[in-house]
């Protein structure tokens, strides 16, 4: 029963899928394309990195930095955010500077990262870190600063001590935001993977689209890159969605 | 006996684009300990501003707050304000919502005197629930057992059982005088329901529209249980009415 109405949910964004499949396969049969693939041509991509197993030596070599750089921005962008939300000097203070740096592309930090970091996994993590960290405080400050007036005020009839209110009443107000940002956060982590690996590495999803390219036009490795990252982000979110299901975060979500 | 809170010229004024808007405009009144006040006024008159200020969550321009002789600086527990909108913590069930405020406690009697208050506003069973799996009404209770809980001497109760439909905001005022009979507090309550003040309140103060003042002070000397059809209740309230200027109830 659950199974049939899972099925049923995801009907229409299966159909839609379909469709667009049906008319990219439709395109390139009528154009007449022999270098743009049609979706048959992907999966044989797909299934000729897999059985020479280096599918799977890319998509953990991208976990591994997507994994890494997201964690460290989330590590740094929540207690930094909340600080930032909570204490009106830190905001004062280091907004105008969170807000300079959010807009800078994370393509424009790549000479830097080198620069910093050298060639290996340390300049893509750090190019991932800078992506995602943004999103993440910048979600969790607005959080603390939306926090209703009626709680707060709740807490304080009780006397309770400023860490009891930031502890028991302030991040768990604001934890379905900041899971919100996390979603957001490692949504652009996935975004930047692929400029990331640009940066002379021998793996990883990005890297695999780059060189599919560069060495002789497989554009069905490219899409089948690409639909890789899509698969993946679409996992990932979905566990991230999980946190959503905890009860005491529960009440933020109508549905 | 002294009184339990002394309000002395209470004045607020709000900045606003055409220059100050005046709310309150010198307001006095005392409360006895024990007592229930109700206070009525026409809506954006300042009432929950009024009440705000007495509960110390709010600053006056002018005047004070003084309770048990002493003036009040900022919201203790020993006067707890229940919110017109609610302010149970929707992140903790039920029971985490009782424990809250009982701070110097062991955890066990912590949890014990939860559980045995919201058996008492009706809640039992409902201990490991959260907020969002409740009716409105059962909210409305877990509010008031969270406050009942930590013993406080007075309640302050800005509009509590206005978003309750009419059947259950009856059940609610005759649980809190059930309540009230059983554990004395002094209790302060704006409302804009005339028939909620003249079922709860021992006395009614009317407020005026803005820039508010006392208008009139009903003593209400009626006995509980109270017949709301009844000729005196009635006439309370017809006089109330007027008094808000609304005569077409009397006619």
């Amino acid at each position: 029963m659950t199974t049939m109405r899972r099925l049923k949910q995801a009907l229409p964004s299966l159909t839609v899928i379909a469709v667009l499949i049906g008319a990219w396969w439709t395109v390139v049969i009528a154009t007449g394309s022999v270098i743009f693939p049609t979706p048959w041509q992907v999966v044989n991509g797909v299934g000729e990195l897999m059985r020479d197993g280096t599918l799977w030596q890319h998509i953990a070599a991208s976990l591994f930095r997507v994994g890494s750089g997201f964690a460290l921005a989330a590590l740094i962008a929540i207690p930094l955010g909340l600080w930032m939300g909570w204490t009106r000097g830190a905001f004062q203070t280091l907004n105008p500077l969170i807000q300079m740096l959010r807009p800078i592309s994370p393509i424009a930090w790549i000479p830097i990262a080198i620069l910093w970091f050298g060639v290996g996994n340390a300049s893509p993590i750090y190019l991932i870190f800078i992506s995602s960290v943004f999103p993440m405080v910048v979600q969790t400050i607005a959080g603390v600063h939306t926090i209703e007036r009626r709680y707060l005020w709740a807490a304080a009839n009780f006397g309770v001590s400023r860490y009891t209110l930031f502890r028991r009443v302030v991040i768990p107000a604001v934890l379905p935001q900041i899971i919100v940002g996390m979603r957001i956060g490692l949504g652009v982590a996935w975004l930047v993977v692929v400029a990331a690996e640009m940066i002379a590495l021998r793996s990883g999803l990005g890297y695999l689209i780059i060189d599919s390219r560069n060495a002789g036009n497989r554009y069905d490795l490219v899409i089948a890159g690409m639909v890789m990252i899509g698969l993946i982000g679409l996992m990932l979110d979905g566990l991230m969605r999980l946190l959503e299901r905890l009860k005491s975060v529960r009440w933020r979500y109508a549905r | 006996m002294p009184a339990k809170i002394v309000v002395q010229n209470l004045t607020k004024t709000f900045a606003s684009d055409s220059g100050g808007l005046r709310v309150l405009d010198g307001i006095s009144f005392t409360v006895d300990d024990g007592e229930v006040l109700a206070i009525v006024g026409p809506s954006g008159c300042g009432k929950s501003t009024l009440l705000n200020i007495v509960a110390g969550f709010e600053r006056c321009d002018e005047g004070s707050v003084i309770i048990d002789g002493t003036k009040l600086a900022r919201p203790s527990s020993n006067g707890i304000l229940i919110s017109q909108h609610g302010s149970v913590f929707p992140w903790l069930t039920v029971q985490q919502n009782l424990m809250f405020g009982l701070n110097g406690h062991a955890p066990n009697d912590k949890e014990s005197l939860a559980d045995r208050y919201a058996a008492m506003v009706g809640l039992k069973g409902f201990e490991a629930s959260y907020p969002h799996e409740l009716s409105g009404g059962m909210l409305k209770r877990a509010e008031l057992a969270r406050a009942l809980v930590v013993k406080p001497e007075i309640l302050y109760m800005d509009e509590p059982f206005a978003a309750l439909d009419a059947l259950m905001n009856l059940r609610m005022r005759t649980e809190l005088l059930r309540i009230l009979a059983k554990e004395r507090h002094t209790v302060v309550m704006v409302t804009h329901d005339v028939e909620e003040a003249t079922h709860i309140a021992d006395r009614i103060l009317v407020l005026s529209p803005r820039p508010t003042r006392i208008q009139a002070t009903f003593e209400v000397s009626l006995r509980h249980p109270r017949i709301l059809t009844g000729p005196e209740v009635q006439e309370l309230r017809t006089a109330i009415l007027r008094e808000l200027g609304v005569d077409s109830f009397s006619a």
